[in-house]
């Protein structure tokens, strides 16, 4: 099986201080994959990486990215820019501001089909109108010609999702795609998403905090931690044999419908401490503070 | 609100809606429309001397002369004829100017406001030496050197005046460039010229219409300083500034003479200040939520 993306012993800092510890993660093609962990683990940092747009202070200091087979790691921008939209994709995290507000809806997927694809005007339109029955978008003639401040946020996402897919490209980076959005809506994003992939066979990257999240969709996930990866493998494997005492602890804090909310527990204050003092001693041993 | 609480006392609705936005426009309707239609609506030739109806009064004192209006001044020469070819100058003066400054100042802004680092550095250390300079001085300064006429007073303004439109437009260029609308674009792969000109530029563009406006009104008050010096187009033809500068002299004998165009500035000014204002008003809340 081949990896659509593969992620070696990634160390990036940001301003001396180390925010990726040597992480490493593989998504096959046509998988999709967790990435988990809580907020400041490095989740977004990683997915930032595999676009090329880390923040102007972060430094890639060891390890590599490749996709499909190819390594992306230190890629010109020129280079990046050919490969992002057909060939990796980004579901972003907050639809309220991942739209233009200056823009209707058609002007900004036909846009994008006509950069990568070089359709003209009524295929592209033709192609954007496909393009938003397949995201389950009702009426979709008028939500073409509407802005984004006239959408409600599970209107909104469904059209990222749309420009997302509508290059068909083989990885999809999805950041926190339905945090934004309240329950009912999120799930229906989410089985869209699951749908879409299943049926274009693209392999997905899907960041989230969310373990419930990750056990409805996710193949395979990685467990992420200050910068460092606590578990990896399967979901079914993750979820009934956690390896490591955090994902057990997380797995604790997460509400459940068959359990009372007395039940939850937040992250032992003792573990914390140690996981933070394995990441002081990986600093020391790696030479940076 | 006010429309209501006028058709509350009044149980009528008002003819014209209070608003700054009407006022400005109007005002500025009728200044465009006097400059461009001066010669058809000037009873006489604004430069043309009579001595024997010198110091005319205007219509409505005794011993006004109706084939003159707004009477006449120490040569005889019509007052409103004068008046309407000055508002010519003005609005010339004041649309190439601002557009001009508005242009220069919107390119360093949308680079400095999007690369940051050096290129803000650069830029903004120029913005902080300029305004350090007292602008009329710097005017009349820089026409001295470069020599009267109507092109040097629109390179004066442009050059005083740039930095108005950059400090904004840096401002805000940085706010928009988090937004991930921007980052979005660069993760389907438009190059970064593509992703400030047809992404961050539309957004920016009610700012550049307000500010457009406001420097319109600026303008035109620089161009009454310079041709109060002398420094602006040749003293016989008639400019706002110059009419003022010639009143002065009989200001006990026939005050009108410099009343005139002073209330053409006032008027025009405010009007393209209402206009700015209601404008920054009625744009800010439609595209920023």
């Amino acid at each position: 099986m081949n990896d659509m993306l593969a992620i070696e012993a990634l160390r990036i800092t940001i301003a001396g201080r180390n925010v990726l510890r040597d992480v490493s993660l593989a998504v096959p093609q046509g998988h999709v994959h967790g990435l988990v962990g809580e907020s400041g683990a490095g989740k977004t940092m990683v997915a930032r990486a595999v676009l090329g747009i880390l923040p102007a202070a972060a430094r890639v200091i060891s390890g590599h990215i490749a996709f499909d087979g190819a390594e992306i790691t230190h890629m010109s921008e020129r280079e990046r820019r050919a490969l992002l939209g057909r060939g990796i994709a980004l579901i972003p995290q907050d639809p309220m501001t991942a739209l233009n507000p200056a823009f209707r809806i058609e002007h900004q997927i036909v846009d994008v089909l006509r950069h990568h694809f070089g359709l003209g005007r009524t295929a592209a339109r033709a192609q954007a109108l496909e393009l938003m029955h397949q995201v389950h978008i009702r009426a979709p003639e008028r939500v073409l010609r509407q802005f984004p401040h006239e959408l409600s946020g599970g209107m909104r996402q469904r059209v990222l999702i749309a420009i997302a897919f509508a290059c068909r490209p083989k990885l999809i980076i999805a950041d926190e795609p339905s945090t934004a959005l309240d329950v009912t809506v999120q799930r229906q994003v989410l089985r869209l998403i699951k749908h879409l992939q299943a049926r274009e066979n693209t392999a997905v990257l899907f960041v989230t905090h969310n373990l419930g999240v990750v056990a409805k969709i996710c193949d395979t996930m990685t467990v992420l931690h200050a910068g460092r990866v606590v578990e990896e493998g399967s979901v079914e494997a993750c979820f009934e044999r956690p390896a490591h005492a955090y994902t057990r602890a997380l797995m604790a804090a997460t509400p459940r419908y068959d359990q009372p909310a007395a039940a939850l527990a937040p992250v032992p204050e003792a573990l914390s401490r140690d996981l933070a003092d394995e990441a002081t001693a990986w600093d020391a041993r790696h030479g940076a503070a | 609100m006010a429309e209501r609480r006028i058709i509350q006392a009044t149980g009528m609705r008002p003819l014209v809606r209070p608003g700054r936005v009407t006022l400005g426009a109007t005002i500025l309707a009728l200044l465009a429309f006097a400059a461009v239609f001066a010669p058809l609506l000037a009873p006489h030739n604004p430069i043309d001397q009579d001595l024997m109806v010198s110091f005319l009064p205007p219509f409505w004192s005794d011993g006004a002369d109706p084939a003159y209006p707004l009477g006449t001044d120490s040569l005889g020469r019509d007052v409103l004829s004068r008046l309407l070819y000055g508002a010519r100058i003005a609005l010339t003066v004041a649309v190439i100017a601002a557009f001009l400054a508005g242009l220069l100042g919107t390119v360093l802004g949308l680079l400095a406001g999007y690369f940051g680092g050096w290129v803000d550095a650069l830029i903004s250390r120029i913005v902080d030496i300029w305004l350090s300079f007292p602008p009329v001085l710097l005017s009349i300064v820089l026409v001295a050197v470069i020599g009267s006429g109507l092109h040097s007073v629109i390179i004066a303004i442009v050059v005083i005046d740039w930095t108005r439109f950059c400090r904004v437009v840096r401002a805000e260029v940085m706010v928009q460039r988090n937004q991930d609308y921007v980052a979005a674009a660069v993760t389907i792969g438009l190059g970064r010229w593509r992703t400030i000109v047809s992404e961050i530029l539309p957004n920016v563009a009610p700012l550049l219409i307000v500010l457009f406006s406001l420097e319109m009104g600026i303008a035109i008050i620089v161009e009454a300083i310079l041709s109060f010096v002398g420094l602006s187009v040749p003293s016989d033809f008639p400019t706002w500034g110059g009419l003022i500068q010639e009143g002065r002299l009989y200001v006990n004998q026939s005050p009108w003479l410099m009343v005139f165009p002073m209330v053409c500035i006032i008027l025009s000014v405010l009007g393209l200040n209402a206009l700015g204002d209601g404008l920054r008003h009625r744009l800010d809340p439609v595209m920023r939520r």
